[in-house]
């Protein structure tokens, strides 16, 4: 039984794997997973690699490897088994792991993604899950949060904050009880890590969250997930209702004094609620609505007690931190951009999907050698890093290395590691205007800069674009930025102006048309 | 009539009632809640609130503040099937605006209204995490990804149905 389980003898039934990723599903994964089935093979959905391109990406056991196929669609089934796909023959693309788009990653956070079947707890662990929940479980809390600290993470929700630092404050403050809160609410366009992270490998999230509890003493865990995501949902409530039945959640995890259960709740469509006090509020019943700071979430978060926000992928890379060790972590990247990131490929773009690599690869490599310059074949006009928020830039600024202080540093950030790509037929004016018209539309209300002005700056910008005194206009757009930077309680009103000032600033053409 | 008016209201409340007890010990139970109710009941009526309410100890006004903020909830019933296109900038790169007035065109309702049939509800969405196969459409919950006019044209086909 074991040789044919391993797909190397020919009477065997032949493992063949293929994403069960909502992406992938998106088209037509489904269908093709019941053509092989049907043609003789065992099927194991598995996350996707993040070559969305090439979804649906079949990949086959074969003792050289996985062989993958791709793109596959339901109707070429038949033809690619006649060919011998069952046994890694045909027209494949060759062994997936040595694709030059997957060596050229540093696969940290992502390691499993795309490999293992995301609903095994069994597969979890053989590909080396727990690891780093039980060298963190044989630590001291304070231990934890100082190895955390060391490995350099930054959240990777947006604002970069030092993780490590956060569970401090959280692990130093006095309550009856603690909370760990996972901002799943990935709103920003452009981005869908945290989404393929949850659906192609959940007990690394499950394991993150469980070990940052250890660290800061909390009890109960939340995961805020959006409700755009329905197949996150159903991945991520199955896997901790099978890490419940095998003890790696609840009381007396893997044995040892921990007790920590962990529950999803799904958003209600605001994009604000990513936010992470307006997600707070929502978490406690309330409308989304933005608190003021201090108090900071660490000391006062949900239901008033001391509560560590992180994003997925945050929470997501402390189980390789912890079971590799910091220092091999922090080896990784440059400056004070420690480690490695999840880019997210998308827009017009010809090889669209994830690429985790090392902090320092260029914005220009990550868009033209991996992704392969636009899908539409016509020159790359604008990029749009991290996010609604974050600034456009041109083809111009592809040297630009992807580090939070590089990019502050230009006048743009690097958010959750988006990266939309438009070309040559983009009006940049429009895109200014959707801007303020999605902050218009997405804000809380809780403060006028933002509530105000971003109906303000839409007028305006039709003004400019109608040719209505135009340079009168473009100062008041000007002014307004500014008032909206300096005056907003949170970066919802405070950003907006990032991508209309930096859509001026470098295609100021298109507002003069 | 009336009083079969009367009675489909009082199941309504007596399924509200039902709905909410069984969540009201969650932490922070008011959106499980309503999501539930959505979920069963296929949007969430003004005369559902203050029952939520009473369940919850809470005012009305607290209930009906949450329900008017996210958009997820609907105060009318919506169509027997919904579609929703993502407009957010990854997909506008590639057509979604195109697509967009395709499909308000083809349905003859704007975004948030549904056919005068019943048949479907069209909305715009920001971002359905598909951004590297936009332009992306979901329809009741099943995510569609490189949604050309025809694509879309074929997915109402099957919905209609
Ligand atoms: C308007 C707005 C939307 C945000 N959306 C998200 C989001 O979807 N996911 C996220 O992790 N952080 C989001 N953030 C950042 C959070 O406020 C917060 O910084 C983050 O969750 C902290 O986790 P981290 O330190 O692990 O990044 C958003 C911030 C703002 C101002
Ligand atoms: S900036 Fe906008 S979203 Fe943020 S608190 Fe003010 S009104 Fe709310
Ligand atoms: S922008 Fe359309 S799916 Fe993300």
């Amino acid at each position: 039984m074991r040789g044919m389980e391993a797909g190397g003898v020919s009477a065997g039934k032949r493992r063949v794997y293929v994403p069960r990723d909502s992406a992938a599903r998106s088209v037509g994964a489904d269908a093709v997973a019941e053509r092989i089935a049907a043609a003789g093979a065992e099927v194991v959905r598995t996350g996707s690699r993040g070559m969305l391109w090439l979804e649906p990406l079949v990949e086959v056991e074969t003792p050289a490897g996985r062989v993958g196929y791709g793109p596959v669609a339901p109707e070429d089934v038949d033809g690619l088994v006649a060919a011998g796909l069952l046994d890694g023959q045909g027209e494949s693309i060759g062994v997936v792991e040595d694709l030059p788009w997957m060596r050229r990653q540093q696969r940290v956070t992502f390691t499993r993604v795309g490999i293992v079947d995301p609903r095994s707890p069994e597969d979890y662990e053989a590909h080396g899950g727990l690891a780093g929940l039980r060298t963190a479980l044989r630590m001291s809390p304070a231990d934890v949060v100082e190895e955390v600290v060391t490995s350099g993470l930054r959240g990777r929700g947006g604002a970069g904050f030092p993780t490590g630092i956060k569970w401090r404050t959280v692990l130093g403050a006095d309550a009856d009880i603690k909370f760990v809160c996972c901002n799943a609410d990935e709103g920003d366009s452009g981005t869908f890590a945290d989404r393929m992270l949850i659906e192609g490998d959940p007990f690394t999230l499950i394991e993150g969250m469980t070990i940052a509890a250890h660290a800061v003493g909390a009890s109960e865990g939340y995961v805020y997930l959006r409700s755009e995501y329905p197949d996150a949902v159903e991945t991520l409530t199955e896997a901790i209702e099978a890490a419940r039945a095998r003890g790696w959640l609840g009381e007396r995890i893997l044995g040892s004094d921990l007790t920590f259960d962990l529950h999803v709740r799904v958003g209600a469509g605001a994009y604000i609620c990513g936010e992470e006090t307006s997600m707070l509020e929502s978490l406690e019943g309330k409308r989304g609505q933005v608190r003021a700071k201090p108090p900071i979430p660490a000391l006062e978060g949900l239901f008033g007690r001391p509560t560590v926000v992180n994003n997925v992928l945050s929470l997501a890379s402390v189980p390789a931190i912890l079971a590799d060790g910091a220092e091999a972590y922090a080896a990784l990247g440059v400056g004070r951009s420690r480690g490695t990131s999840v880019f997210q490929l998308g827009g017009n773009i010809a090889r669209g999907g994830i690429v985790e690599t090392a902090f320092g690869i260029t914005l220009g490599e990550l868009v033209d050698d991996l992704g392969g310059g636009t899908a539409s074949g016509r020159p790359a006009r604008a990029v749009q890093v991290g996010g609604p928020l974050g600034a456009y830039l041109p083809v111009e600024k592809f040297d630009l290395p992807m580090d939070y202080e590089a990019f502050a540093a230009a006048g743009a950030m690097l958010g959750h590691g988006g990266i939309v790509v438009f070309d040559d037929t983009v009006d940049m004016a429009a895109m200014a205007r959707f801007a303020f018209s999605f902050c218009a539309e997405e804000s809380c209300g809780k403060c006028t800069p933002c509530r105000v002005g971003a109906v303000r700056g839409v007028e305006t910008i039709d003004r400019i674009r109608t040719g209505q005194e135009r340079e009168k206009n473009l100062v008041l757009l000007e002014d307004l930025c500014e008032l909206m930077t300096d005056g907003s309680l949170c970066a919802m009103g405070g950003l907006t102006p990032m991508p209309v000032r930096s859509a001026v600033r470098h295609f100021g053409e298109d507002f003069a048309k | 009539m009336t009083t079969d008016v009367t009675d489909l209201a009082a199941v309504r409340v007596q399924r509200i009632r039902e709905i909410a007890t069984a969540r009201r010990d969650l932490r922070g139970p008011l959106i499980p809640i309503l999501h539930a109710v959505q979920e069963d009941l296929g949007h969430i009526d003004q005369a559902d609130v203050p029952v939520i309410a009473e369940v919850l100890n809470l005012s009305a006004a607290e209930v009906h503040g949450v329900v008017t903020f996210y958009r997820d909830f609907r105060r009318a019933p919506g169509g027997r099937a919904t579609m929703r296109i993502c407009q957010a900038e990854a997909c506008q790169a590639v057509g979604a605006e195109a697509l967009g007035a395709h499909a308000r065109r083809r349905l003859g309702v704007e975004f948030g209204e549904t056919t005068s049939d019943g048949a479907v509800t069209l909305d715009e969405v920001f971002c359905l995490g598909n951004c590297a196969l936009g332009p992306a459409v979901q329809v009741d919950g099943r995510l569609h990804g490189r949604v050309s006019p025809a694509r879309l044209d074929a997915l109402l086909g099957e919905v209609a149905r």
